[in-house]
């Protein structure tokens, strides 16, 4: 597909979609079988869609059930489109756009976090300044030795983005991020 | 039903569970074990094909022309990677396809074992669901899954891997439960249409002044009492009414209301009514690119009611202002009885003015071309095989090209399932398969692959198909030696270079047709046209008919690339120049 139709809907599409672009959670309920997420991401390859974050994991053993949790972006039309595509596909049980239903509901944002490990580096003044700053973002030493800090930070994609920013100058080495899990706020269940 | 056997018995009882007669197929190493059952059972019949993507466009002629799905038997690794266009053509056109393959033995998957390949991977994004069966005890709940996920809900195409283990292994067979909507975990499509909705629909088609039906394939797939409500309620509101080229024949050609098909080659009338009217009424149809030209044109001044079983389908292109997600069938007969019960009526006077309208672009005759008394004009040629063969059970399948377009212009169906084309994946080569599944379906019909001179060769291997199983299916080329849409296209944006569109070495088509036991016909004069069909049509063998075209004509009228559907090219404007400037800087990079 060439660059000025990535987003057409259409070979006959010339207009530039006014849209304005927005990011959403997705959350999804599937059968826990081989080959579900490979449809799942293979839908979102084949249709030009972007994903910005996916974690999958099974949730409930006994029916073998699992959960895929996506952060996607696009105009509204697009997330409508990935929504009604992702629900065609069979083993799929249940779409939710938990954007929103929190908008719906009046709240800002379902709640949203992720777990990230970071190993830092370093030694004097910027090890201490790194075991400061993880101590302000409630991050936690999982691993040292006199060189190194592994931590363990919880939060919203956006604190995580900001803690590994700061750590870089102090000597980040390494990351891995989970990806979001979500639910909707308050007593209802999916 | 509940006994032991083998997988590969499993697979014969199952099939036959389902209630199907016919398979097409191609055996290999692994699917032996299920050819070894098949050849000692009666009741399901095997069509041997001569190439796998053959197998897949019969099963789909089979599966469009009774409404039934079509079956396919191929083998692992390449019998697998051949039917992935079939595949992907019955994912397109939203045809039931149950495609079952064999695998290498499970403990060899992963290991590029001989004839491996990962079927399921690769049929994916090319089919509605897929299974590896690793268990023989899985084995008859995923067939019978296979057969519910492919006819029910929008139909499609599904593949079901079996490894040949599997298919040794014994295991306990159960039949299909009876009610496998109710029993499936996640797959249950909505059929019926939310009854507000359908009721503002009726009141948006009283109220409004110029409305027009636009139709498509689901109308067909929804079965033969859709059809009926379709015209039942033409004829209740008076609407004019077009279709796409996979919707041809619900509503029947002679009808006082048809406008045409519509699109890209549509007529005139149905394109400039799309274009102007203030109520659209999508039954069925999907605003393909082929349909709308350039969507931030289409149709500007009307609201929208956008009718289909596939939720993915409303606003994917174009904003419906009602959508009713339903099966079409359910839907209008809904539509129909709140019609009737009410006192809903049609604007009288508003109708009158745009049917005034409407017959000044019929006036326009658009589809009008020069005739010829020297050299058989291919609207002609396709003109005169309709007045010959209309009055008898046709059915009619084509291949892709200029040739498609004549036939769904000039080729007018009066019934539904008659009209075996490859739309949405536009697959040269589908024809001939498609007409042999059409005519093991319907023996005693008239099976005509209407074929362009290149197509035809692209799967011109299942003449020996045709002629194994004494299936008289009757080839009609229209010979012009080109690939005339190429070269159309090629006139229109590409400086009229015409780069390898045309066929140097075309073979002897009469004598291709008696190597392979059929019969072959040549005609090069309009005077001898009538004569050869009616022979044609005589003849109770295959045919391959050699009908010799004026070799550069082009299919008109044209919605050029990027235009609306009031900029269409007219076959009597269409002179060097105008084709040569029709499509725009823009539009040259659009397909």
């Amino acid at each position: 597909m060439n660059a000025q139709n990535v987003n057409a809907p259409s070979a006959y599409f010339l207009a530039e979609v006014s849209n304005e672009i927005e990011t959403h959670t997705l959350s999804l309920i599937v059968d826990n079988e081989p080959g579900v997420l490979a449809r799942v991401i293979g839908l979102f390859s084949g249709r030009g869609y972007n994903i910005d974050s996916l974690t999958v994991s099974e949730t409930e053993h006994e029916k073998h059930l699992s959960r895929i949790t996506i952060v996607t972006t696009g105009t509204p039309m697009i997330i409508e489109q990935i929504r009604h595509q992702l629900d065609r596909l069979v083993p799929v049980h249940r779409v939710t756009d938990l954007t929103v239903r929190a908008r719906r509901l009046n709240q800002d944002k379902p709640l949203e976090r992720e777990l990230a490990l970071v190993k830092v580096v370093g030694d004097g003044n910027k090890r201490l300044e790194a075991l400061r700053l993880a101590d302000a973002f409630k991050a936690t030493v999982i691993d040292a030795t006199t060189e190194h800090f592994v931590f363990e930070i919880t939060g919203r994609t956006s604190k995580i983005e900001q803690f590994i920013s700061i750590m870089k100058p102090l000597g980040l080495v390494e990351v891995s991020r989970t990806g979001v899990a979500a639910v909707q706020r308050g007593s209802e269940g999916l | 039903m509940t006994r032991e056997m083998t997988g590969a018995e499993m697979v014969i009882q199952a099939l036959k569970d389902q209630g199907v007669d016919t398979i097409f197929g191609y055996p290999g190493g692994a699917v032996l074990p299920i050819y070894d059952e098949i050849i000692q059972q009666d009741g399901l019949e095997h069509i041997l094909v001569r190439h796998e993507q053959g197998a897949g466009h019969a099963a789909e002629g089979y599966a469009r022309s009774t409404g039934k799905p079509g079956v396919a038997l191929v083998t692992s690794g390449p019998g697998a990677t051949n039917m992935v266009t079939a595949l992907t053509d019955a994912m397109l056109d939203s045809i039931p396809l149950v495609c079952i393959s064999g695998q290498v033995p499970t403990h060899l998957i992963g290991n590029d074992a001989f004839q491996e390949c990962d079927t399921v991977g690769i049929t994916r994004p090319c089919t509605k669901h897929n299974w590896l069966v690793r268990n023989v005890d899985d084995l008859p709940r995923i067939h019978h899954e296979a057969f519910y996920v492919a006819t029910s809900g929008r139909p499609g195409p599904v593949v079901v891997d079996i490894p040949k283990d599997v298919q040794f292994a014994t295991g306990t067979y159960q039949g299909p439960t009876p009610n496998p909507a109710a029993a499936h975990k996640s797959y249950r499509p909505q059929v019926k249409g939310d009854a507000a909705s359908i009721r503002m629909a009726a009141e948006m088609m009283a109220a409004a002044k110029r409305p027009i039906l636009y139709t498509g394939g689901g109308v067909i797939n929804s079965g033969p009492q859709a059809t009926q409500l379709l015209r039942e309620l033409v004829s209740l509101t008076g609407f004019p009414i077009t279709s796409t080229l996979m919707g041809l024949g619900a509503y029947p050609a002679s009808g006082d209301n048809w406008l045409g098909m519509l699109g890209m080659h549509g007529t005139y009338e149905a394109n400039m009514a799309m274009h102007d009217c203030d109520l659209m009424i999508n039954i069925g149809a999907r605003f393909d690119d082929r349909i709308t030209g350039r969507t931030d044109a289409f149709s500007p001044g009307s609201k929208k009611i956008h009718i289909d079983i596939d939720p993915s389908s409303i606003n994917k292109t174009i904003n419906a202002d009602l959508p009713i997600i339903g099966d079409v069938g359910h839907v209008l007969e809904d539509l129909v009885r709140i019609w009737r019960s009410s006192s809903l009526k049609a604007d009288a006077a508003a109708m009158k003015e745009w049917w005034t309208q409407i017959d000044a672009w019929r006036a326009r005759n658009s589809l009008a071309y020069k005739p010829n008394n020297d050299v058989i004009m291919p609207q002609y040629a396709i003109q005169r095989l309709y007045e010959l063969t209309t009055h008898r059970k046709t059915f009619v399948s084509t291949e892709v090209g200029q040739h498609q377009m004549w036939a769904a212009q000039f080729y007018g169906f009066e019934e539904p399932n008659r009209w075996l084309t490859s739309g949405g994946l536009g697959t040269m080569g589908y024809g001939l398969p498609a007409a042999i599944g059409a005519q093991v379906a319907h023996r005693d019909a008239l099976c005509v692959d209407i074929a362009g001179d290149a197509s035809i060769l692209m799967n011109i291997q299942d003449m020996s198909t045709a002629v194994h199983y004494r299936l008289p299916v009757k080839v009609f080329i229209l010979n012009n030696q080109y690939m005339g849409m190429v070269r159309q296209w090629q006139q229109l944006l590409h400086g009229n270079r015409l780069s390898h569109s045309y066929t140097e070495s075309l073979p002897d088509f009469v004598k291709l047709a008696e190597a392979y036991g059929g019969v072959g016909f040549r005609v090069e004069k309009p005077g001898d046209l009538d004569g050869a069909i009616e022979e044609m049509i005589a003849v109770d063998r295959p045919v391959l008919f050699d009908c010799r075209v004026a070799a550069l004509a082009n299919c008109f009228p044209m919605i050029p690339s990027g235009k609306a559907h009031n900029e269409m090219l007219l076959p009597d404007e269409a002179n060097d120049e105008a084709v040569a400037n029709a499509i725009s800087a823009e539009g040259k990079s659009l397909v």
